[in-house]
């Protein structure tokens, strides 16, 4: 099976952002008033063969923690959605 | 005997040929006479080479390997070359990381933590006051703990960051090479540079090499390189004791 995959990179809690900082005190500037939280992080799309969706989530868990992040300084979620069975809907589920 | 050191190149390396400059004036082989025949050679390595034998200590410069494509230093781990210098550092061989440098051996496992964009989101380059907190690694061994250098800086990553159990390791096995006197990048205990347990393998944001000749307003590197020439030479000296025992 074909899988959609969406791994998302961000900076773990407590981890100073300053990209996000930077944007977050420019949004005012806009007349965007009340925003914080503001985190940048990454966003990596791929496609997969694999026999099903566990194999799939665990290959790019697998990745997330060996190359796609550091783990020392981000934490990643991946996002699986299967191409072929048409209208699935995505299944998310964190990697720490 | 000629010590030869290794000056590791990757796709994006832009600071080999100051690291190259460095040794040599260090070494009083820079000028004319070049280098070829004197008591130390410093030669570039290709990151696709999958051998280090023969040198005595490796230097990884500063730049951009790879890029910096996903984070700085990710994808150089993956370079052939690596394989060697992770070889050459577990059997005791001075690997030195310099700026990328030391970003590529904190990706490659080789040293612990991470180097994360300074603080205040600005580009850093300067001159920056570092104290040396000790004499153990190859690059520290001629300098007096306590001495405060004047050190260049150039990095947009350099504000290394472990976890609170590392940082403890760090303090206790006395790991902490350099701190910044003045910390430009908000760095965790002001750290500038780290080295493993064993001391043989030490990363660190200031570049040295920069500060070798004063023709260009610095001379303060020049203790630092002048260590690793000595401890790549003691190391030839003992390798070839053993070879003739």
């Amino acid at each position: 099976m074909r899988f959609d995959v969406r791994v998302e990179v961000r900076l773990r809690p407590g981890i100073a952002d300053p990209q996000g900082a930077t944007i977050e005190r420019a949004l005012p500037a806009l007349g965007f008033a009340g925003v914080d939280g503001v985190r940048v992080g990454k966003s990596i799309r791929f496609a997969i063969e694999a026999p099903d969706e566990a194999s799939a989530r665990n290959q790019a868990t697998e990745m997330s923690l060996r190359l796609l992040a550091n783990p020392v300084i981000e934490d990643s979620d991946v996002e699986i959605t299967a191409v072929s069975a048409a209208g699935t809907a995505p299944v998310a589920g964190a990697v720490r | 005997m000629t010590t030869r050191i290794g000056v590791v190149v990757f796709p994006g390396t832009n600071c080999e040929h100051d690291v190259v400059r460095g040794l040599r004036i260090v070494a009083g082989t820079d000028g004319a006479a070049g280098p070829a025949g004197s008591a130390v050679e410093v030669e570039l390595v290709w990151h696709g080479a999958d051998s280090v034998d023969g040198f005595d200590a490796l230097v990884l410069p500063g730049g951009f390997a790879h890029g910096d494509y996903l984070r700085p230093g990710a994808l150089a781990r993956f370079s052939p070359v690596m394989g060697a210098v992770t070889r050459f550092a577990s059997d005791g061989g001075p690997v030195i990381g310099i700026c990328n440098g030391f970003q590529v051996l904190t990706e490659a496992g080789l040293l612990p933590g991470a180097l994360q964009k300074n603080s205040g989101l600005r580009f850093l380059c300067t001159t920056v006051p570092v104290e040396i907190c000790t004499s153990r690694t190859p690059l520290t061994a001629t300098v007096t703990p306590g001495t405060v250098l004047r050190l260049p800086v150039n990095h947009f990553e350099g504000n290394y960051i472990c976890d609170a159990v590392t940082l403890e390791r760090l303090r206790d096995e006395d790991r902490i090479v350099l701190r910044y006197a003045e910390n430009p990048n908000g760095s965790i205990d002001d750290i500038a540079g780290i080295c493993n347990v064993e001391g043989n393998v030490v990363g660190l944001m200031p570049h040295p090499e920069r500060a070798c000749d004063a023709l260009t307003g610095a001379t303060d590197g020049v203790g630092l390189l002048r260590g690793l020439l000595a401890a790549a030479s003691s190391g030839r000296s003992a390798r070839s004791a053993l070879a003739t025992a």
